[in-house]
């Protein structure tokens, strides 16, 4: 049974990869797929990286966006508007190492996006 | 006025070249309250856009201009990728389908690109970025019979400076808080730039 996907976007490509290790200790079957760095490895974002890395995590079930600071969101944006076909959203102000775990330990239990995202918000959006 | 495709090039090759005779400047203006990486990532963005219009052959503004939000988008690492990419195929959008550019659709283009920016960036005038340029450019150029690129530099240059005393509550420099205070945005900066571009492209005459 397909599993919501995962898509990892760092300013740091070790920070991404570091990340993608953590989490595949605890959900192996889960599809994760990183976007760090811009295209020519330094620090930043790259709208290119994050569309293949949705092409690459997104399953039929959809996907969950994961950013570490706000440039990343904007082109994590961009990136998803991209395939308005796919289910893919992004998890806004979540941290990105707990998100990604708690996340994946989720999506192992063939939870949904919508899941998924209301799991997130109840666990990780505390009010301010 | 007429903003033809030749004009168009001419606006991102005066961009480029400002771009890269302020390279420097605008390093240390983002060094001051952001990462740093502005006047390279803008430098190389620029470059970037001008070897793709150098390849390409144009029938209409809105093409040359979805080129350039396109190269920005994929060859600018930090979030001027994403905001300069959502203004230009703002700016794109606003111009499809039209053969004559005129004074009234680069106002709305202009307009089109700020409400982009501003839904983007989800940042309002104030917050010490680059709205804080592209509004009052707007309102002007809406307001305008006929273009004054006079005009048009003097109202960038001034919000430009008006972001020195702001503190910023949007971007990397939000960090700062209070610190950032006293420094003049990079964003605001290129924007001014780019404005200062199209004014002289302008200036040339049709």
């Amino acid at each position: 049974m397909a599993k919501v996907g995962i898509v990892l976007v760092s300013h740091s490509e070790k920070v991404a990869n570091g990340i993608k290790e953590i989490i595949m200790e605890v959900a192996q079957e889960v599809p994760v797929a990183t976007a760090g760095g811009t295209d020519s490895g330094e620090i930043g974002t790259s709208f290119v990286k994050i569309v293949a890395a949705i092409e690459e995590a997104c399953t039929d079930k959809g996907a969950i966006i994961f950013y570490d600071l706000g440039s990343a969101m904007m082109n994590a944006e961009m990136a998803v508007e991209q395939f308005p076909e796919k289910n893919v959203r992004i998890a806004e102000h979540i941290a990105i190492l707990e998100g990604t775990y708690f996340a994946a330990v989720e999506s192992s239990m063939n939870k949904d996006v919508e899941e998924i995202l209301s799991a997130l918000k109840n666990s990780f959006q505390h009010s301010k | 006025m007429r903003l033809t495709v030749e004009k168009t090039i001419n606006w991102m090759e005066r961009m480029n070249e400002i771009i890269a005779e302020q390279k420097e400047f605008l390093t240390d203006l983002d060094q001051a309250i952001g990462d740093g990486d502005h006047g390279i990532n803008m430098a190389r963005g620029f470059q970037e856009v001008i070897k793709k219009l150098h390849m390409t052959n144009y029938s209409t503004v809105s093409d040359v201009l979805r080129d350039v939000a396109m190269t920005i988008m994929s060859k600018v690492g930090g979030a001027s990728g994403p905001l300069y990419g959502t203004a230009f195929l703002k700016m794109s959008l606003a111009l499809k389908g039209k053969e004559e550019v005129t004074l009234s659709d680069v106002a709305k283009a202009i307009t089109e690109a700020l409400n982009g920016l501003i839904q983007r960036g989800k940042a309002k005038p104030g917050d010490k970025t680059m709205i804080d340029v592209w509004d009052p450019v707007a309102n002007y150029i809406n307001e305008l019979k006929s273009f004054d690129p006079d005009g048009i530099v003097q109202i960038a240059r001034e919000a430009m400076e008006k972001t020195k005393d702001l503190q910023a509550s949007k971007g990397r420099a939000a960090y700062l808080k209070e610190r950032s205070v006293g420094h003049i945005d990079p964003g605001a900066t290129s924007s001014y730039y780019l404005f200062l571009a199209l004014s002289d492209v302008m200036k040339e005459g049709d």
